[in-house]
Protein backbone atom coordinates (compact mmCIF):
# COMPACT_ATOMS: atom_id res chain seq x y z
CA UNK A 1 0.00 0.00 0.00
CA UNK A 2 2.33 2.58 1.18
CA UNK A 3 4.81 1.34 -2.15
CA UNK A 4 1.99 1.72 -3.94
CA UNK A 5 1.25 5.13 -3.20
CA UNK A 6 5.11 6.71 -3.44
CA UNK A 7 5.26 5.01 -6.98
CA UNK A 8 1.53 6.97 -7.82
CA UNK A 9 3.22 10.19 -5.92
CA UNK A 10 6.24 9.88 -8.68
CA UNK A 11 4.09 9.40 -11.21
CA UNK A 12 1.62 12.11 -11.08
CA UNK A 13 4.79 14.76 -9.84
CA UNK A 14 5.49 13.72 -13.21
CA UNK A 15 2.75 14.77 -15.05
CA UNK A 16 3.27 18.30 -13.48
CA UNK A 17 7.51 18.79 -14.16
CA UNK A 18 5.93 18.48 -17.78
CA UNK A 19 3.80 20.46 -20.08
CA UNK A 20 1.66 17.26 -20.00
CA UNK A 21 -0.63 18.42 -17.15
CA UNK A 22 -1.32 21.73 -18.65
CA UNK A 23 -1.93 20.81 -22.28
CA UNK A 24 -4.06 17.79 -21.32
CA UNK A 25 -6.23 20.42 -18.50
CA UNK A 26 -6.30 22.99 -21.49
CA UNK A 27 -7.55 20.81 -24.14
CA UNK A 28 -10.13 18.96 -22.15
CA UNK A 29 -11.47 21.99 -20.70
CA UNK A 30 -11.93 23.58 -23.86
CA UNK A 31 -13.11 20.76 -25.44
CA UNK A 32 -15.74 20.28 -22.86
CA UNK A 33 -16.69 23.62 -23.46
CA UNK A 34 -16.84 23.74 -26.83
CA UNK A 35 -19.09 20.65 -27.02
CA UNK A 36 -21.22 21.17 -24.32
CA UNK A 37 -22.17 25.29 -24.85
CA UNK A 38 -22.23 25.30 -28.92
CA UNK A 39 -22.83 21.51 -30.07
CA UNK A 40 -25.06 20.49 -26.87
CA UNK A 41 -27.11 23.08 -27.04
CA UNK A 42 -27.03 23.77 -23.86
CA UNK A 43 -29.10 27.29 -23.42
CA UNK A 44 -31.26 26.36 -26.40
CA UNK A 45 -32.48 23.16 -24.61
CA UNK A 46 -33.76 25.57 -21.70
CA UNK A 47 -32.63 22.13 -19.06
CA UNK A 48 -31.29 22.78 -15.71
CA UNK A 49 -29.07 19.88 -16.05
CA UNK A 50 -25.31 18.82 -17.23
CA UNK A 51 -27.04 16.39 -19.59
CA UNK A 52 -25.02 17.67 -22.98
CA UNK A 53 -21.68 17.89 -20.70
CA UNK A 54 -21.88 14.29 -19.73
CA UNK A 55 -22.82 13.13 -23.10
CA UNK A 56 -19.45 14.67 -24.81
CA UNK A 57 -17.91 13.55 -21.96
CA UNK A 58 -17.02 9.50 -22.65
CA UNK A 59 -15.66 11.07 -26.50
CA UNK A 60 -13.35 13.51 -25.14
CA UNK A 61 -11.66 10.52 -23.00
CA UNK A 62 -11.58 8.52 -25.57
CA UNK A 63 -9.62 10.67 -27.42
CA UNK A 64 -7.50 12.13 -24.09
CA UNK A 65 -6.94 9.14 -22.10
CA UNK A 66 -4.98 7.29 -24.22
CA UNK A 67 -2.54 10.04 -24.52
CA UNK A 68 -2.27 10.61 -20.98
CA UNK A 69 -1.47 6.60 -20.55
CA UNK A 70 0.50 5.58 -24.04
CA UNK A 71 3.96 6.77 -21.82
CA UNK A 72 3.08 5.02 -18.92
CA UNK A 73 5.00 1.65 -19.45
CA UNK A 74 6.10 2.29 -23.14
CA UNK A 75 8.62 5.30 -22.11
CA UNK A 76 9.96 3.44 -18.84
CA UNK A 77 11.10 0.63 -21.52
CA UNK A 78 12.18 3.15 -24.02
CA UNK A 79 14.95 4.80 -21.38
CA UNK A 80 15.37 1.62 -19.32
CA UNK A 81 13.74 3.34 -16.28
CA UNK A 82 11.51 0.09 -15.68
CA UNK A 83 14.87 -1.99 -14.55
CA UNK A 84 15.52 0.47 -12.30
CA UNK A 85 11.97 0.69 -10.86
CA UNK A 86 11.17 -3.14 -11.15
CA UNK A 87 14.23 -3.88 -9.50
CA UNK A 88 13.66 -1.88 -6.38
CA UNK A 89 12.05 -3.83 -3.51
CA UNK A 90 8.55 -3.47 -4.91
CA UNK A 91 5.87 -5.72 -6.54
CA UNK A 92 4.61 -5.88 -10.07
CA UNK A 93 1.54 -5.10 -8.79
CA UNK A 94 2.20 -2.12 -6.99
CA UNK A 95 3.79 -0.59 -9.55
CA UNK A 96 0.83 -0.72 -12.08
CA UNK A 97 -1.31 0.09 -9.33
CA UNK A 98 0.53 3.41 -8.14
CA UNK A 99 0.92 4.22 -11.98
CA UNK A 100 -3.28 3.89 -12.60
CA UNK A 101 -3.51 5.79 -9.77
CA UNK A 102 -1.40 8.63 -10.62
CA UNK A 103 -3.41 9.02 -13.78
CA UNK A 104 -6.52 8.39 -12.54
CA UNK A 105 -6.24 11.17 -9.73
CA UNK A 106 -5.05 13.26 -12.43
CA UNK A 107 -8.33 12.86 -14.47
CA UNK A 108 -10.06 13.94 -10.85
CA UNK A 109 -8.39 16.85 -11.31
CA UNK A 110 -9.17 17.62 -14.56
CA UNK A 111 -12.65 16.59 -13.82
CA UNK A 112 -12.72 18.58 -11.07
CA UNK A 113 -11.36 21.79 -13.01
CA UNK A 114 -14.76 21.90 -14.82
CA UNK A 115 -16.73 23.32 -11.82
CA UNK A 116 -17.72 26.32 -13.83
CA UNK A 117 -20.56 24.10 -15.09
CA UNK A 118 -21.77 23.14 -11.92
CA UNK A 119 -21.62 26.61 -10.93
CA UNK A 120 -23.38 28.35 -14.38
CA UNK A 121 -26.34 25.81 -14.24
CA UNK A 122 -26.99 26.24 -10.33
CA UNK A 123 -27.20 30.44 -11.30
CA UNK A 124 -29.13 29.86 -14.62
CA UNK A 125 -31.62 27.25 -12.75
CA UNK A 126 -32.55 24.93 -10.13
CA UNK A 127 -30.74 21.43 -10.94
CA UNK A 128 -30.82 18.76 -8.90
CA UNK A 129 -26.72 18.28 -7.77
CA UNK A 130 -27.54 14.95 -6.76
CA UNK A 131 -27.95 13.54 -10.56
CA UNK A 132 -24.89 15.71 -11.33
CA UNK A 133 -22.55 14.21 -8.86
CA UNK A 134 -23.84 10.86 -9.74
CA UNK A 135 -23.20 11.81 -13.37
CA UNK A 136 -19.34 12.81 -12.26
CA UNK A 137 -19.37 9.67 -10.36
CA UNK A 138 -19.77 8.09 -13.33
CA UNK A 139 -17.30 10.27 -15.44
CA UNK A 140 -14.68 8.88 -12.92
CA UNK A 141 -15.30 5.46 -13.60
CA UNK A 142 -15.22 5.40 -17.48
CA UNK A 143 -11.98 7.60 -16.87
CA UNK A 144 -11.09 4.26 -14.62
CA UNK A 145 -11.82 2.28 -17.33
CA UNK A 146 -10.07 3.80 -20.66
CA UNK A 147 -7.22 4.51 -18.04
CA UNK A 148 -6.71 0.52 -17.47
CA UNK A 149 -7.05 -0.16 -21.28
CA UNK A 150 -4.36 2.18 -22.13
CA UNK A 151 -2.16 1.53 -19.33
CA UNK A 152 -1.89 -2.50 -19.94
CA UNK A 153 -1.78 -1.05 -24.23
CA UNK A 154 1.05 1.20 -23.09
CA UNK A 155 3.10 -2.05 -21.12
CA UNK A 156 2.89 -3.85 -24.64
CA UNK A 157 5.12 -1.99 -26.82
CA UNK A 158 8.13 0.48 -26.41
CA UNK A 159 6.28 2.85 -29.01
CA UNK A 160 4.45 5.84 -27.62
CA UNK A 161 2.43 6.44 -30.91
CA UNK A 162 1.51 2.69 -31.34
CA UNK A 163 0.17 2.77 -27.77
CA UNK A 164 -2.02 5.76 -28.07
CA UNK A 165 -3.69 4.58 -31.78
CA UNK A 166 -4.27 0.98 -29.69
CA UNK A 167 -5.78 3.02 -26.81
CA UNK A 168 -7.73 5.01 -29.06
CA UNK A 169 -9.45 1.82 -30.74
CA UNK A 170 -9.51 -0.53 -28.11
CA UNK A 171 -11.71 2.17 -26.13
CA UNK A 172 -13.62 2.96 -28.93
CA UNK A 173 -14.78 -0.28 -29.26
CA UNK A 174 -16.05 -0.30 -25.89
CA UNK A 175 -17.45 2.69 -25.67
CA UNK A 176 -19.90 1.61 -29.24
CA UNK A 177 -20.39 -1.45 -27.86
CA UNK A 178 -24.17 -0.93 -27.04
CA UNK A 179 -24.35 1.28 -30.46
CA UNK A 180 -27.13 0.09 -33.41
CA UNK A 181 -23.98 0.39 -35.28
CA UNK A 182 -22.63 -2.53 -33.33
CA UNK A 183 -25.57 -4.11 -31.90
CA UNK A 184 -27.57 -4.82 -34.97
CA UNK A 185 -24.28 -6.46 -36.52
CA UNK A 186 -24.24 -9.22 -34.42
CA UNK A 187 -27.83 -9.80 -33.45
CA UNK A 188 -28.06 -10.63 -37.28
CA UNK A 189 -24.44 -12.90 -37.40
CA UNK A 190 -24.85 -13.87 -33.23
CA UNK A 191 -27.44 -13.44 -31.43
CA UNK A 192 -25.75 -14.75 -28.07
CA UNK A 193 -22.64 -12.37 -28.43
CA UNK A 194 -25.17 -9.70 -29.07
CA UNK A 195 -26.11 -9.16 -25.65
CA UNK A 196 -22.83 -10.14 -23.97
CA UNK A 197 -20.92 -7.18 -25.98
CA UNK A 198 -24.05 -4.76 -25.09
CA UNK A 199 -23.37 -5.58 -21.48
CA UNK A 200 -19.68 -5.09 -22.28
CA UNK A 201 -20.30 -1.15 -23.26
CA UNK A 202 -18.80 1.65 -21.35
CA UNK A 203 -20.91 4.22 -22.72
CA UNK A 204 -24.00 1.95 -21.89
CA UNK A 205 -23.30 2.21 -18.21
CA UNK A 206 -22.36 5.47 -18.19
CA UNK A 207 -25.92 6.45 -19.10
CA UNK A 208 -27.21 5.31 -15.96
CA UNK A 209 -25.14 7.19 -13.69
CA UNK A 210 -26.06 10.98 -15.88
CA UNK A 211 -29.23 10.33 -15.15
CA UNK A 212 -28.83 9.46 -11.38
CA UNK A 213 -29.15 6.20 -11.15
CA UNK A 214 -26.06 4.42 -9.72
CA UNK A 215 -26.74 0.50 -9.52
CA UNK A 216 -24.71 -1.48 -7.46
CA UNK A 217 -24.68 -3.89 -11.08
CA UNK A 218 -22.75 -0.61 -13.04
CA UNK A 219 -20.74 0.13 -9.86
CA UNK A 220 -19.36 -4.05 -10.19
CA UNK A 221 -18.95 -3.84 -14.14
CA UNK A 222 -16.52 -0.69 -13.51
CA UNK A 223 -14.62 -2.82 -10.57
CA UNK A 224 -14.12 -5.84 -12.49
CA UNK A 225 -13.35 -4.06 -16.08
CA UNK A 226 -10.38 -1.90 -14.14
CA UNK A 227 -9.77 -4.83 -12.20
CA UNK A 228 -9.29 -6.87 -15.35
CA UNK A 229 -7.06 -4.50 -17.11
CA UNK A 230 -5.05 -4.09 -14.51
CA UNK A 231 -4.43 -7.64 -14.26
CA UNK A 232 -3.44 -8.13 -17.76
CA UNK A 233 -1.57 -5.02 -17.57
CA UNK A 234 0.64 -6.95 -14.53
CA UNK A 235 1.13 -10.26 -16.70
CA UNK A 236 1.98 -8.08 -19.52
CA UNK A 237 5.01 -5.93 -17.13
CA UNK A 238 5.99 -9.82 -16.08
CA UNK A 239 6.24 -11.17 -20.14
CA UNK A 240 7.81 -8.02 -21.97
CA UNK A 241 9.63 -6.06 -19.17
CA UNK A 242 12.88 -7.32 -20.51
CA UNK A 243 12.21 -7.65 -24.06
CA UNK B 1 31.90 -17.07 5.98
CA UNK B 2 29.16 -17.63 3.84
CA UNK B 3 28.63 -16.03 0.40
CA UNK B 4 26.53 -13.00 -0.06
CA UNK B 5 26.13 -13.93 -3.56
CA UNK B 6 25.19 -17.26 -4.80
CA UNK B 7 24.31 -18.02 -8.47
CA UNK B 8 23.51 -21.78 -9.48
CA UNK B 9 23.60 -22.84 -13.15
CA UNK B 10 21.78 -20.01 -13.89
CA UNK B 11 20.75 -20.04 -17.92
CA UNK B 12 19.19 -18.01 -19.83
CA UNK B 13 17.94 -18.56 -23.86
CA UNK B 14 15.92 -16.26 -25.90
CA UNK B 15 14.60 -18.78 -28.56
CA UNK B 16 17.26 -21.02 -30.10
CA UNK B 17 20.07 -18.34 -28.84
CA UNK B 18 21.19 -19.36 -25.38
CA UNK B 19 22.43 -15.87 -23.88
CA UNK B 20 23.93 -17.27 -20.68
CA UNK B 21 24.92 -21.13 -20.50
CA UNK B 22 24.73 -22.61 -17.02
CA UNK B 23 26.56 -20.04 -15.22
CA UNK B 24 27.76 -20.64 -11.62
CA UNK B 25 29.63 -18.86 -9.23
CA UNK B 26 29.77 -17.53 -5.59
CA UNK B 27 30.85 -13.94 -3.89
CA UNK B 28 31.73 -13.69 -0.54
CA UNK B 29 31.73 -10.20 2.02
CA UNK B 30 34.75 -8.44 1.08
CA UNK B 31 35.15 -9.56 -2.58
CA UNK B 32 35.07 -7.75 -5.62
CA UNK B 33 34.27 -9.14 -8.31
CA UNK B 34 35.26 -8.10 -11.52
CA UNK B 35 32.95 -9.59 -14.76
CA UNK B 36 34.95 -9.23 -17.79
CA UNK B 37 33.64 -10.12 -21.56
CA UNK B 38 33.01 -9.00 -24.85
CA UNK B 39 29.92 -7.32 -25.56
CA UNK B 40 27.14 -9.87 -26.21
CA UNK B 41 29.10 -12.51 -24.15
CA UNK B 42 25.87 -12.18 -21.47
CA UNK B 43 27.04 -10.14 -18.50
CA UNK B 44 24.11 -8.15 -18.47
CA UNK B 45 21.94 -10.43 -19.29
CA UNK B 46 23.47 -12.47 -16.11
CA UNK B 47 23.21 -8.74 -13.95
CA UNK B 48 19.48 -8.64 -14.79
CA UNK B 49 18.80 -12.10 -13.17
CA UNK B 50 20.97 -11.50 -10.43
CA UNK B 51 18.61 -8.54 -9.99
CA UNK B 52 15.66 -10.48 -10.47
CA UNK B 53 14.93 -8.49 -13.38
CA UNK B 54 15.13 -11.34 -16.15
CA UNK B 55 13.56 -14.43 -15.33
CA UNK B 56 16.29 -17.71 -15.58
CA UNK B 57 15.25 -20.10 -18.06
CA UNK B 58 17.06 -22.45 -15.89
CA UNK B 59 19.02 -22.45 -12.59
CA UNK B 60 18.84 -19.54 -9.53
CA UNK B 61 20.38 -16.63 -7.63
CA UNK B 62 20.77 -15.68 -4.09
CA UNK B 63 21.39 -12.75 -2.50
CA UNK B 64 21.88 -12.80 1.47
CA UNK B 65 20.57 -16.28 1.14
CA UNK B 66 17.25 -14.73 -0.40
CA UNK B 67 16.05 -16.50 -3.67
CA UNK B 68 15.37 -13.90 -6.61
CA UNK B 69 12.79 -15.71 -7.59
CA UNK B 70 10.91 -17.12 -4.94
CA UNK B 71 11.92 -14.92 -2.21
CA UNK B 72 12.30 -11.39 -4.73
CA UNK B 73 11.32 -8.61 -2.35
CA UNK B 74 13.76 -9.56 0.50
CA UNK B 75 16.19 -10.81 -2.07
CA UNK B 76 16.21 -7.24 -3.85
CA UNK B 77 16.12 -4.98 -0.30
CA UNK B 78 19.64 -6.42 0.24
CA UNK B 79 21.14 -5.32 -3.01
CA UNK B 80 21.86 -2.09 -4.50
CA UNK B 81 21.63 -2.49 -8.64
CA UNK B 82 22.91 -0.05 -10.77
CA UNK B 83 21.70 -1.07 -14.58
CA UNK B 84 23.28 -0.93 -18.09
CA UNK B 85 23.38 2.44 -18.78
CA UNK B 86 22.49 4.05 -15.53
CA UNK B 87 18.74 5.30 -15.89
CA UNK B 88 17.26 7.86 -14.27
CA UNK B 89 14.07 9.30 -14.26
CA UNK B 90 14.84 12.34 -16.71
CA UNK B 91 12.43 14.52 -15.13
CA UNK B 92 13.03 14.71 -11.81
CA UNK B 93 15.66 16.34 -9.81
CA UNK B 94 18.52 14.57 -8.50
CA UNK B 95 17.20 15.23 -5.13
CA UNK B 96 14.13 14.32 -5.68
CA UNK B 97 15.12 11.07 -7.54
CA UNK B 98 17.04 9.98 -4.39
CA UNK B 99 14.28 10.67 -2.13
CA UNK B 100 11.86 8.68 -4.58
CA UNK B 101 14.31 5.55 -4.38
CA UNK B 102 14.48 6.53 -0.26
CA UNK B 103 10.98 6.36 0.11
CA UNK B 104 10.49 3.02 -1.85
CA UNK B 105 13.67 1.40 0.21
CA UNK B 106 11.42 2.57 3.65
CA UNK B 107 13.23 5.65 4.88
CA UNK B 108 11.19 8.17 6.41
CA UNK B 109 11.02 11.93 6.88
CA UNK B 110 14.56 12.93 8.48
CA UNK B 111 16.66 9.31 8.29
CA UNK B 112 15.68 9.71 4.52
CA UNK B 113 17.15 13.24 4.02
CA UNK B 114 19.74 11.73 5.76
CA UNK B 115 20.25 8.80 3.35
CA UNK B 116 20.15 11.35 0.33
CA UNK B 117 22.59 13.72 1.77
CA UNK B 118 24.83 10.69 2.50
CA UNK B 119 24.67 9.56 -0.77
CA UNK B 120 24.86 13.13 -2.17
CA UNK B 121 28.27 13.33 -0.26
CA UNK B 122 29.67 9.52 -1.22
CA UNK B 123 29.14 10.22 -5.40
CA UNK B 124 29.86 13.99 -4.90
CA UNK B 125 26.32 15.22 -6.51
CA UNK B 126 26.11 18.35 -4.40
CA UNK B 127 26.68 21.16 -6.95
CA UNK B 128 24.01 19.85 -9.15
CA UNK B 129 21.39 18.58 -6.71
CA UNK B 130 18.59 20.92 -8.01
CA UNK B 131 19.12 19.89 -11.09
CA UNK B 132 16.75 18.04 -13.72
CA UNK B 133 18.94 14.57 -14.30
CA UNK B 134 18.18 15.45 -18.26
CA UNK B 135 20.31 18.89 -18.01
CA UNK B 136 23.16 16.90 -16.41
CA UNK B 137 26.20 15.42 -18.31
CA UNK B 138 26.86 11.01 -19.09
CA UNK B 139 28.97 11.71 -15.70
CA UNK B 140 26.79 12.78 -13.38
CA UNK B 141 24.12 10.86 -14.64
CA UNK B 142 26.07 8.21 -13.82
CA UNK B 143 26.91 8.61 -10.99
CA UNK B 144 23.15 9.60 -9.73
CA UNK B 145 22.69 6.19 -10.75
CA UNK B 146 25.22 5.12 -8.15
CA UNK B 147 24.25 7.09 -5.10
CA UNK B 148 20.85 5.09 -6.25
CA UNK B 149 21.90 1.99 -5.85
CA UNK B 150 24.13 2.72 -2.32
CA UNK B 151 21.72 4.75 -0.97
CA UNK B 152 20.44 1.84 1.60
CA UNK B 153 24.11 1.33 2.09
CA UNK B 154 23.12 -2.69 0.81
CA UNK B 155 25.14 -6.06 1.47
CA UNK B 156 25.50 -6.96 -1.91
CA UNK B 157 25.94 -4.36 -4.80
CA UNK B 158 25.94 -5.51 -8.49
CA UNK B 159 26.87 -2.29 -10.96
CA UNK B 160 26.69 -3.01 -14.21
CA UNK B 161 29.81 -0.87 -16.40
CA UNK B 162 29.60 1.97 -13.09
CA UNK B 163 32.32 4.32 -15.04
CA UNK B 164 31.33 4.02 -18.27
CA UNK B 165 31.44 7.23 -19.70
CA UNK B 166 33.01 8.94 -16.67
CA UNK B 167 36.32 10.91 -17.14
CA UNK B 168 39.65 9.81 -15.74
CA UNK B 169 39.43 11.92 -12.53
CA UNK B 170 35.90 10.25 -12.07
CA UNK B 171 36.50 7.08 -13.02
CA UNK B 172 39.41 7.32 -10.32
CA UNK B 173 37.20 8.61 -7.42
CA UNK B 174 34.12 5.33 -8.49
CA UNK B 175 37.29 3.13 -7.79
CA UNK B 176 38.45 4.69 -4.83
CA UNK B 177 34.96 4.71 -3.34
CA UNK B 178 34.24 0.78 -4.19
CA UNK B 179 37.36 0.22 -2.61
CA UNK B 180 36.15 2.04 0.59
CA UNK B 181 32.98 -0.11 0.52
CA UNK B 182 34.63 -3.85 -0.76
CA UNK B 183 35.38 -4.87 3.10
CA UNK B 184 31.96 -4.71 4.31
CA UNK B 185 30.41 -5.67 1.17
CA UNK B 186 29.90 -8.33 -1.59
CA UNK B 187 30.21 -6.06 -5.06
CA UNK B 188 29.90 -6.94 -8.59
CA UNK B 189 31.07 -4.78 -10.97
CA UNK B 190 30.87 -5.17 -15.06
CA UNK B 191 33.64 -3.49 -17.61
CA UNK B 192 35.83 -3.44 -20.22
CA UNK B 193 38.22 -1.46 -19.09
CA UNK B 194 40.74 -4.04 -18.09
CA UNK B 195 42.90 -1.54 -16.41
CA UNK B 196 40.27 -1.38 -13.79
CA UNK B 197 40.20 -4.77 -12.86
CA UNK B 198 43.46 -4.79 -11.40
CA UNK B 199 42.86 -1.21 -9.48
CA UNK B 200 39.66 -2.55 -7.65
CA UNK B 201 39.05 -6.38 -7.82
CA UNK B 202 40.17 -9.19 -5.91
CA UNK B 203 38.71 -11.16 -8.38
CA UNK B 204 37.59 -11.60 -11.92
CA UNK B 205 35.53 -13.76 -14.04
CA UNK B 206 35.45 -14.01 -18.07
CA UNK B 207 33.00 -14.59 -19.53
CA UNK B 208 32.25 -15.39 -23.26
CA UNK B 209 29.44 -16.91 -25.36
CA UNK B 210 27.45 -17.46 -22.30
CA UNK B 211 30.18 -19.47 -20.54
CA UNK B 212 32.26 -18.84 -17.55
CA UNK B 213 36.05 -19.17 -19.12
CA UNK B 214 37.80 -18.12 -16.57
CA UNK B 215 37.91 -17.76 -13.07
CA UNK B 216 40.58 -16.50 -10.53
CA UNK B 217 42.74 -13.40 -8.90
CA UNK B 218 43.82 -10.47 -11.61
CA UNK B 219 47.20 -12.15 -10.44
CA UNK B 220 46.47 -15.44 -11.43
CA UNK B 221 44.33 -14.44 -14.96
CA UNK B 222 47.69 -12.72 -15.71
CA UNK B 223 49.95 -15.68 -15.67
CA UNK B 224 48.04 -17.67 -17.78
CA UNK B 225 49.85 -15.81 -20.51
CA UNK B 226 53.22 -15.74 -21.68
CA UNK B 227 52.84 -11.85 -21.65
CA UNK B 228 51.58 -11.17 -18.23
CA UNK B 229 48.85 -9.01 -19.44
CA UNK B 230 45.61 -9.07 -18.95
CA UNK B 231 44.69 -7.86 -22.30
CA UNK B 232 46.42 -10.83 -24.09
CA UNK B 233 44.60 -13.18 -21.22
CA UNK B 234 41.26 -11.62 -22.41
CA UNK B 235 41.91 -11.49 -26.61
CA UNK B 236 42.83 -15.26 -25.98
CA UNK B 237 39.95 -16.64 -23.96
CA UNK B 238 37.33 -14.84 -25.56
CA UNK B 239 38.44 -15.37 -29.40
CA UNK B 240 39.39 -18.62 -29.21
CA UNK B 241 35.91 -19.49 -28.21
CA UNK B 242 35.00 -17.62 -31.00
CA UNK B 243 36.50 -19.18 -33.79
Amino acid sequence: MRNMLIVARRELAAYFATPVAVVFIVIFLALQGVLTFNLGNFFERGQADLAPFFNFLPWVFLLLIPALTMRLWAEERRLGTIELLLTLPITQGQAVLGKFLAAWAFCAIALALTFPFIITINYLGQPDNGVIASGYAGGLLVAGAFLSIGSALSAATKNQVIAFVLGVAVCFLFAVASYPLVTDFLAKTSPALAEIVRRLSVAERFQGFTRGVISLRDVIFFASFIGFWLFLNTVIVEHRKAD
Amino acid sequence: MTALIEIEGLTKRFGAFTAVDDVSFTVKRGEVLGFLGPNGAGKSTTMRMLAGFMTPSAGTARICGHDVQRDSIAARKALGFLPEGAPVYPDMTVTGFLRFVAAVRGYNGGEAADRVEHAIGLTQLDSVRLQPVETLSKGFKRRVGLAQSMLHDPPVLVLDEPTDGLDPNQKHEVRALIARMAPEKAIVISTHILEEVGAVCTRAIIIAHGRIVADGTPAELEARHPSGKLDDVFRAMTQVKAA
